[in-house]
């Protein structure tokens, strides 16, 4: 078979067409440039591409780029949540129309990142791809040029950036030199033991901090709330989002590596507890909400880890399968902070008060998503978090499974109290029904919510994409 | 068997997709408030159905319906009732109309959001009575409590949004817990499936731990004390509907939660436990009767009495005699009905005094005679005044206290005296109490709507009382089996681990000798 075989590559290919449409826009003079109504049915063609590369399998680039189940199941979840994002972030605020082409080109080129960290099986392609998805969006960040929080925003993203991708190119150094290869199928029979490889083992860990940062794990979360509340709310929802599941891929892949208790598993471990405890105390004294849904990120970040040390397929699936799901439950949140502020302010706890009088559609999102976030059934949430932890108990990691359990109990507060400031607290200037927001935005507001609700209660089928894709990396 | 017809999907998923039906639908509130009548009534006759068609002197699962849900992680949809669960489905679905008709009038905002809430609760409610797979109990379980926060947030009193997180927090933080024992029976066993599971053969020590997470959580939902705090807060905060649904069917999910898990999943535990628990029951008893006593709220004074009455349940449930356990199920049932009618009454007077305070609604007995009659009936049955329903669950529950151990019945029975002394100060103060204002004279009497709901409760509390052989036809089946099964299990899990056999074994394995040479005399 050909190492050239593009036709594995349609999602990639039909995002990247995406991406040149886009980057010819923005060279046009400024009278074409308005005009991206077109953004949306790309988005659904990337889609179409994903679906139809849904069962392909192959090797390309000399065994540097898979196509597998895995990588099929993240392009699609990527191409979803780009689609999403892209609807969300129609007519940013705050940003020139002149800018917008150059907008949605960095946050194409990051999630066409992202779909190619996907497919990597070797260090130093992830390491490349992650640098794609990377670049773009310290691009977008400060794009909310006006307000000194962005310029604050922009300034640390890239420098915890840098930092974070300077230590995993050591680490892959370490990796390197200890076993004399980058590439995972071949790393896989190695040892990863303190005692047996001790460069090994560091030189994992090491290279595992890029996807750390990505995923705001601790400790290498401490951009995310700042960077969450400095950004444009349409350029957090992407962050928020989308480069999780590009972390979440690459530490799938990984974690096939690992076994239950190897001192970098144990790491993960513990990383995980502590990230979880940490992000959602620290989650309870926010009233942004965007800092808020930072550090609710980083809880979530820990959460994962719950399925990435069980060292089984099953395991593998559940984290997958969370990963799709914490996407959508954050891009539905940000979806209804985003309709709530038309003039691209911040949200804050008290702004909510008496939405479900105003907006009870968008009221009704906000709460089926942050109960989602809470994992309350029947959502998605629920499901996701019960497969994690379903995973993780006995094999050696109960105590994570106690530590997780105990943590839900401290975030229903918070997230509690979105939904309280919006249903009880009443905000007595405004009557009931005052605003009128486009069918628009109220349908695709609710069309997430619902896919939150069905996959709460009829997570079959996709549980089974995933649940190939944690086979396809441990058979 | 599997049933003909699905009863159990229809009592569950009838008033769910009136909910969504009602939340899409553009209706005023008299409509949103007749549709729901109508789902109601609906519901009930469903729920009579299933009562009519449930074969007594069967101990199995009836109406089972199963099918696969979600074959990879494990789950299946499977429903089923048997003599534990009946009364409790029977009474969530009958709930449903008298709550409509209790709250047409004392209901005037967002009226249409609060039907949809009490829509759901109810889908919810008998949800977690008839679920027959651990996940989708846990489902229905935490499902019910969003409605019922919502109910408490929105239509509650003045400290409603206090009384609501703290109920929230509360039972959610329990059930975390839940969640991971329910994860950790699952590796076990490798399945969700209750039956399944029940028979399954645990380690002692594996048993314990399961037994602990459980508890908590419905030890937060009895609620047990010292565990009881956000009932009184989310009682006197929540609207009567909603006061109602919380002491009728809410706390009767934890006893159900003790009676079907911790003593059907983990029984050697609950044996190991049962002296701890018998503990919290009594303090329980004593604990909500002395502070009824002592309260000038109306609400907050049946919402201690009901822990006192709920202390009871689980006195009953953890004597593990049959008498005990019986008793346990009928006082669930009859404080299901008494308890709901008193907040009901509650409410209807609230709606005329504006005030919950016994010293504003007093001298009732020369106004409002009709009121004053049912309150009367009401309170007579909620003290266990023979006769009358509950005094057959609490002389149940007391003969197998007595059973137990005598000192045990001897501690249960000033919580019978306690509750006489503060259900009679409240109903002679309402009826001969000096009014405080003369304004007493101008309140109507009850009207036709509340007549429509006050007499079903009333026949229910007399029919009971008079002739409780019908119920009883329905528990005893199941709770031999029960009792049997349990007797069964603990002995293999101490013979395995050479534990010594418990005094409540010990009693409970003479208690069935004696009977088995009782029938072969």
């Amino acid at each position: 078979m050909s190492q050239y075989n593009l036709a594995l590559c349609l999602p990639e290919l039909a995002l990247f067409g995406v991406m040149a449409v886009l980057f010819v826009q923005s060279l046009t003079p400024d009278g074409s440039k308005r005009c991206l109504c077109w953004l949306p049915y790309g988005g659904l063609a990337t889609i179409a591409a994903a679906l139809i590369g849904m069962g392909d399998s192959g090797s390309l680039f000399y065994g540097a780029y898979q196509i597998d189940a895995l990588s099929q199941f993240f392009k699609l979840a990527v191409a979803v949540g780009f689609t999403i994002a892209a609807l969300n972030a129609a007519n940013p605020p705050q940003l020139d129309a002149a800018k917008k082409p150059d907008f949605y080109f960095f946050l194409a080129a990051s999630a066409w990142g992202l779909m190619l960290l996907a497919s990597c099986v070797e260090c130093v392609t992830i390491y490349v791809a992650l640098e794609i998805s990377s670049y773009s969006l310290y691009a977008v960040v400060p794009l909310r040029a006006k307000e000194r929080q962005a310029a604050e925003a922009g300034v640390k993203y890239i420098l915890f950036g840098a930092v974070a991708t300077a230590i995993a190119l050591y680490g892959l150094s370490y990796l390197w030199g200890s076993h004399g290869t980058t590439y995972l199928a071949v790393l896989a029979g190695k040892d990863f033991s303190l005692a047996g490889a001790p460069l090994a083992a560091v030189g994992l860990a090491m290279f595992l901090c890029g996807m750390f940062y990505k995923l705001a794990l601790f400790p290498f979360h401490f951009w995310a709330p700042d960077v969450y509340q400095g950004s444009a709310n349409e350029t957090s929802a992407f962050i928020a989002t989308l480069p999780k599941l590009g972390a979440a891929v690459v530490l799938v892949r990984f974690a096939a590596l690992l076994t239950p208790g190897l001192e970098v598993t144990l790491l993960l471990a513990v990383l995980g507890a502590i990230s979880m405890t940490y992000g959602n105390l620290a989650a309870l004294a926010q009233r942004d909400i965007k800092r808020l849904l930072g550090y609710s990120s980083v809880a979530h970040a820990g959460y994962l880890m719950l399925g990435l040390v069980s060292g089984t397929a099953e395991g593998l699936a559940a984290a997958s399968f969370y990963a799709l799901v914490y996407i959508l439950m954050n891009l539905a949140i940000f979806w209804v902070l985003c309709r709530l502020a038309p003039d691209g302010k911040n949200v804050a706890l008290e702004d909510l008060d008496g939405l479900s009088r105003r907006e009870p559609v968008l009221a009704l999102v906000l709460a089926v998503s942050a109960f989602a976030l809470v994992g309350l059934p029947p959502t998605a949430g629920f499901m996701g978090k019960l497969m994690l932890l379903k995973s993780a108990w006995g094999h050696g990691y109960n105590w994570l499974v106690i530590v997780a359990v105990l943590n839900t109990a401290i975030a229903i507060y918070y997230y509690l109290s979105l939904v309280r400031h919006a249903y009880t607290h009443d905000a007595d200037d405004v009557p009931a029904g005052s605003v009128k927001r486009p069918m628009g935005d109220l349908v695709w507001g609710l069309a997430l919510a619902v896919v939150l609700l069905v996959m709460g209660t009829m997570p079959g089928a996709i549980f089974d994409l995933a649940t190939a894709a944690g086979h396809a990396v441990m058979p | 068997m599997l049933a003909a017809f699905p009863y159990l999907t229809n009592l569950i998923f009838l008033p769910i997709v009136g909910a969504i039906a009602l939340m899409v639908l553009r209706v005023d509130d008299t409509a949103a408030r007749f549709i729901t009548l109508c789902i109601g009534i609906v519901e009930t006759l469903l729920a009579l159905t299933l009562l009519g068609g449930f074969a007594l002197g069967d101990a199995g699962w009836q109406f089972v319906e199963l099918h696969p849900w979600m074959p990879a992680a494990g789950l299946t949809y499977h429903l089923a009732v048997d003599g534990l669960s009946l009364f409790m489905v029977v009474l969530s679905a009958v709930l449903l109309p008298l709550c409509t008709l209790c709250s047409w009038t004392y209901i005037s905002k967002r009226v249409k959001e609060f039907h949809v809430c009490l829509l759901l609760m109810t889908g919810a409610c008998v949800g977690v009575f008839v679920a027959m797979d651990l996940v989708l109990f846990y489902i229905f379980w935490e499902a019910m409590l969003v409605p019922m926060y919502l109910l408490i947030a929105v239509w509650g009193g003045p400290r409603r949004r206090y009384a609501s997180i703290k109920f929230f927090l509360y039972t959610l933080a329990g059930s975390t817990l839940l969640l991971a024992a329910i994860v950790a029976l699952y590796v076990h066993e490798g399945t969700f499936s209750i039956p399944a599971l029940m028979q399954g053969d645990y380690a002692f020590d594996f048993q314990c731990w399961i037994f602990l997470a459980m508890a908590l959580a419905f030890a937060i939902k009895v609620p047990m004390f010292p565990f009881h705090t956000w009932l009184p807060a989310a009682h006197v905060e929540a609207p009567s509907a909603g006061s109602v649904l919380l002491a009728s069917v809410l706390l009767k999910m934890g006893t159900y939660g003790f009676l079907r898990f911790c003593i059907g999943l983990t029984p050697a535990a609950a044996d190991h436990y049962a002296p701890l628990m018998l503990a919290i029951s009594v303090a329980s008893i004593l604990y909500g009767g002395f502070v009824a006593l002592g309260q000038q709220d109306m609400k907050k004074l049946i919402a201690y009495s009901s822990v006192a009455h709920m202390g009871f349940v689980t006195l009953g449930i953890f004597v593990f005699t049959q008498a005990g356990v019986e008793g346990a199920l009928m006082v669930m049932l009859n404080h299901g009905i008494v308890t709901g009618a008193l907040f009901m009454m509650v409410g209807a007077i609230y709606e005329r005094s504006h005030s919950r305070e016994i010293t504003q609604n007093m001298g009732l007995g020369k106004h409002l005679p009709a009121f004053m009659g049912f309150f009367g009936l009401f309170a007579l049955a909620s003290l266990g005044f023979p006769g009358l329903n509950s005094f057959v669950g609490e002389l149940l529950v007391l003969i197998g206290a007595f059973e137990f151990n005598t000192w045990l019945g001897m501690a249960g029975i000033p919580g019978a005296m306690l509750a006489a002394a503060y259900m009679l100060r409240l109903g002679l103060k309402m009826a001969y109490g000096q009014p405080a204002s003369p304004a007493g004279k101008g309140w109507g009497d009850l009207n036709l709507r509340e007549w429509t709901y006050l007499l079903p409760l009333a026949f229910l509390t007399l029919y009971l009382g008079i002739a409780p052989g019908l119920a009883l036809k329905v528990v005893t089946p199941s709770v031999e089996k029960l009792l049997t099964d349990y007797r069964a299990k603990v002995h293999m899990t101490m013979q395995a681990k050479a534990v010594p056999t418990s005094p409540a074994l010990a009693k409970l394995d003479a208690h069935l000798a004696g009977k088995t040479q009782g029938e072969v005399r």
